[in-house]
């Protein structure tokens, strides 16, 4: 008995669940996910014939060259901004009691869970000319902005999303930090904010700055906020690539878009990957294709 | 925790009054799209002028909103199904393996989260176009699919880390085959991170905007997609109505799915 199981193993082990299991899955994923994407990328040097007329034309035309520009200007922008609201908000939350600290981890991924069609509609109903803020606005006695189709009401809906991929990294960094090492500084004789900006605030850098970079990589890529808050005239690249492709019919010229985008989020990766290796941090699972 | 804290009580005071808007514009601005459903006009006015459940009755008779969400729903429902199947099996199957193989696959199946959707729905567009599965419920379950299963392998692939494979093991030695000792032992201990991988999965299947854009069709489109069309078009009250189902539906969802951690916690 005992002979015969353990000649059945190694027989087993060739294929093993390895083999029976993720293997499948692997080409699965292969064939419907990476296979289109590879395409994709293929088609830049390839259509309409083949060559690299299409990374010129990225490289040279004013409007694709403004696209790209624009891309950084605002990811740059919604990360800037995204850091500066969640940095409060983190610090609250990470010395906040276990109560308060849940209730604000649940505000704070309300966006993310909450649809992105109902969200972004309803910041149209409040940004619009006679929306819920002009309205207000004019109540008050107040001047009315106009907000919608420019890119501080993009900034506006994308911030809002991308707030808990900033929170969640600074407050597991900023709950690390013993709070006995300001209040030293303090009983030296440094003043709250001195004692704040030259200790506190170094030490939780890491954790801005593993947010920073998600967030960047995540406001790449959004589509729908800038489709629909922000002005046709001021596309960002995912907005240019969807408009070469299902509009235009230009499979080259937008090829040649999804290398520009890939090629970005793959930089950004690999400056995640080494900061994260320098500073010796751990990050979450990042989760959010829906942006 | 709170002898150490080095701010005096009054910047306490001032960050948390800080907080308040933050939160305030976090959670409300959504919210504003219930009381618009009612608007007596075909506008976006806000506050509406009056009451009618003209909007109401519109999208469940028009064939395009009702025909939007019966989409989504079903296909929801059968990519959460399938992506937890496939997922559970990758996730299972990873946790028994070790090295390169592992990192490398544990990579390619996550993937499709990191990688911006636009690239993928240009992607599966051009195979779709010339395989005529644009505008096809198979189409959208198998893009949407690739997108949801990610989040099955993590979640599931985090409730294994902790999974005490003596059990598993034991059970192999009292004599259950490998399948019968992982659907009876090693199945019910890892359910709640199948369960919340298929919530994930419908959501993200149910919420998706971008790669379902590319290959709908006029005949077969999903609920956003229909609004996210209505908005660039026209101005229908009706998204309106449908932004507060969806608001009930997920907020039903999210309840079930606190109710019943909640529960498994006694």
């Amino acid at each position: 008995m005992a002979a015969e199981t353990v000649a059945a193993k190694p027989a087993r082990r060739s294929l093993g669940p390895y083999g029976i299991l993720v293997v499948p899955v692997v080409v699965i994923v292969l064939v419907a996910f990476v296979v289109p994407t590879v395409l994709v990328l293929i088609r830049s040097v390839t259509e309409p014939e083949l060559g690299l007329q299409n990374f010129q034309w990225l490289l040279t035309s004013e409007t694709a060259v403004d696209v790209i520009i624009r891309t950084f200007q605002l990811a740059g922008l919604a990360t800037l901004l995204t850091a500066v609201i969640a940095y409060p908000y983190a610090y609250v939350m990470a010395t906040a009691g276990p109560k308060m600290q849940a209730a604000m981890t649940l505000i704070v991924l309300l966006p993310f869970w909450s649809s992105m069609m109902v969200r972004t509609f309803a910041w149209i109903i409040i940004l619009q000319n006679n929306g819920v803020l002009n309205t207000m606005l004019s109540s008050l006695g107040l001047p009315t902005i106009q907000l919608l189709g420019t890119q501080t009401a993009v900034l506006i809906g994308m911030v809002q999303v991308l707030m808990p991929f900033m929170v969640l990294p600074m407050v597991s960094v900023m709950r690390s930090i013993d709070m006995r090492i300001p209040l030293a500084a303090q009983t030296f004789g440094a003043r709250p904010i001195k004692a704040f900006f030259t200790v506190y605030l170094p030490m939780s850098l890491p954790g801005v700055l593993s947010g920073a970079l998600i967030v960047f990589i995540l406001s790449l890529g959004f589509y729908v906020v800038p489709a629909l808050l922000g002005s046709p005239r001021q596309q960002i690249l995912p907005n240019a690539l969807f408009n070469q492709i299902r509009d235009l019919n230009n499979w080259g010229s937008g090829g040649a878009l999804a290398v520009a985008l890939l090629f970005t989020v793959g930089m950004a990766f690999v400056l995640v990957y080494l900061v994260t290796k320098a500073l010796g941090l751990k990050l979450g699972p990042v989760g959010g294709s829906q942006v | 925790m709170t002898k150490n804290r080095p701010k005096i009580k009054k910047s306490r005071l001032f960050l948390y009054l800080l907080c308040v808007p933050i939160a305030f514009w976090l959670v409300a601005p959504t919210l504003v799209v219930i009381p618009l459903s009612f608007t007596p006009q075909r506008s976006f006015a806000f506050p509406p002028p009056g009451f009618s459940l003209e909007w109401y009755e519109n999208f469940f008779t028009s064939p395009q909103w009702l025909g939007g969400l019966l989409n989504s729903l079903q296909i929801a429902l059968l990519v959460a199904s399938i992506s937890s199947i496939l997922g559970t099996l990758a996730a299972y199957g990873l946790s028994k393996t070790s090295g390169f193989r592992k990192t490398l696959s544990n990579g390619l199946l996550v993937s499709p989260i990191l990688i911006p959707a636009v690239i993928f729905g240009v992607g599966v567009y051009a195979v779709f176009l010339r395989t005529g599965l644009v505008g096809t419920m198979a189409g959208f379950v198998l893009a949407h699919t690739m997108l949801a299963l990610p989040f099955v392998v993590v979640n599931v692939g985090a409730v294994l880390v902790a999974y005490d494979t003596q059990l598993e093991r034991a059970a192999w030695v009292s004599g259950a085959g490998r399948i019968r000792a992982f659907m009876t032992v090693t199945l019910p201990v890892i359910w709640p991170g199948v369960a919340s991988g298929f919530l994930f999965a419908f959501i993200t299947s149910f919420d998706e905007v971008i790669v379902s854009a590319f290959i709908s069709s006029p005949a077969l489109q999903t609920l956003p997609v229909r609004m996210f069309t209505s908005v660039q078009r026209e101005v229908d009250p009706t998204i309106a109505a449908a932004a507060t189902l969806i608001i009930i539906l997920t907020t039903a969802i999210a309840l079930t799915a606190i109710f019943t951690r909640k529960k498994r916690k006694v």
